[in-house]
């Protein structure tokens, strides 16, 4: 089983059936697995927060909602993740590629990847950070811990972890 | 007209309804009219009202009404592609288009200059898409209802606001008992 399957594989675990998608070369094999897997209802979106109400949405109807994008997207995210995930405390499992990291070709990622954490920290997000191969191993009870407690969580994966690009 | 008196017309129709309702205003007012349980009033983040109302409608049977305005669908254009592309029958997407940022002291939007909000949701792919003057929004609504397929309305009116208490519910009371209402049998 590929990473990107054991990924899916952990969703699919812990009863996520609802997944929107912001494209990233870096997570576009996880992509694939969730356009793949028959339980999960994928739907793309055209930016991270129109993402994140589609996710509050699912949320309250029922299924748990994850949302898959890269870490560009906090800077878009800042004021729904505040005042909607966070303030009405909705779960949300977002799983995003640390661009701008080791192995980066890209300088301007690189703008970003500075602010990723003290952003996340400022916003009083449980953040994980997958580096190494195997960090993924931790997938499951993350997500359990998201469900538990009803806020959104950060799982950072970076080049590294996923064998450069 | 102008937005309340539509939301006070078709109170009686949303009220056997899930309906998420828009950021400031449009929530205040409805909040105002016809407090529901079954209604989920957004407090903040412009533009996802029908966002939220989409996912809530492709997670569960019921019917879901998302109350937008023209402001806030501007805000999040990339919604009508997604709402096209993903179709809900159970889903109804109501903008209520004043040509005003009415929250914010009634600046003027491009929808009530050149932009088409309605020729925009059928250039995205939407395949309901049926605009009304205010008057005839309860009639629209009632028959989209009826019909059980998914339909954008954009029911045109005046700009202008009326006095309105804020909601002073805490957002994740708002929240539980919206999906108590999701949940009933």
């Amino acid at each position: 089983m590929s990473v990107s399957e054991k990924i899916v594989a952990d969703f699919v675990t812990n009863g996520i059936e609802f997944v929107t998608t912001v494209p990233c070369k870096q997570l576009g094999g996880v992509i694939d697995a969730v356009e793949k897997e028959p339980s999960i209802y994928h739907i793309p979106s055209n930016k991270e927060d129109e993402g994140m109400g589609l996710c509050a949405g699912a949320f309250m109807g029922g299924k748990r909602p994850a949302i898959i994008m890269q870490n560009t997207a906090i800077g878009v995210t800042v004021n729904t993740l505040v005042t909607l995930t966070q303030f009405y405390r909705m779960p949300l499992p977002m799983l995003i590629s640390y661009r701008g990291e080791l192995k980066e070709p890209v300088a301007c990622q690189v703008e970003m990847a500075v602010h990723t954490k003290a952003l996340l920290n400022q916003l009083n997000i449980p953040t994980y950070h997958f580096h190494k191969p195997g960090d993924e191993q931790e997938l499951d009870a993350i997500l359990k811990y998201t469900f538990m407690c009803n806020k959104p969580v950060a799982i950072l994966t970076d080049a590294t972890f996923w064998g450069g690009y | 007209m102008i937005r309340s008196d539509i939301i006070r017309d078709i109170a009686p129709i949303l009220r056997d309804q899930l309906v998420v309702c828009n950021i400031g205003l449009p929530s205040q007012e409805l909040h105002m009219i016809d407090d529901q349980a079954s209604t989920f009033y957004m407090l903040g983040t412009m533009g996802l009202s029908s966002s939220i109302g989409l996912g809530v409608a492709l997670a569960q049977d019921k019917t879901v009404v998302s109350i937008d305005g023209d402001g806030s669908v501007l805000t999040n254009l990339g919604t009508l592609p997604t709402i096209a592309n993903n179709v809900a029958d159970n889903f109804i997407l109501l903008i209520i288009d004043n040509g005003s940022y009415g929250s914010t002291g009634d600046q003027p939007t491009y929808a009530g200059q050149k932009t088409s909000l309605t020729a925009v949701a059928r250039a995205c792919g939407c395949e309901n898409v049926v605009e009304c003057q205010a008057v005839e929004t309860g009639t629209v609504l009632q028959a989209a209802l009826d019909s059980k397929k998914m339909t954008v309305i954009v029911a045109k009116c005046e700009s202008g606001n009326i006095k309105v208490p804020v909601i002073p519910k805490d957002p994740v009371v708002i929240r539980d008992r919206f999906m108590t209402e999701v949940a009933r049998s």
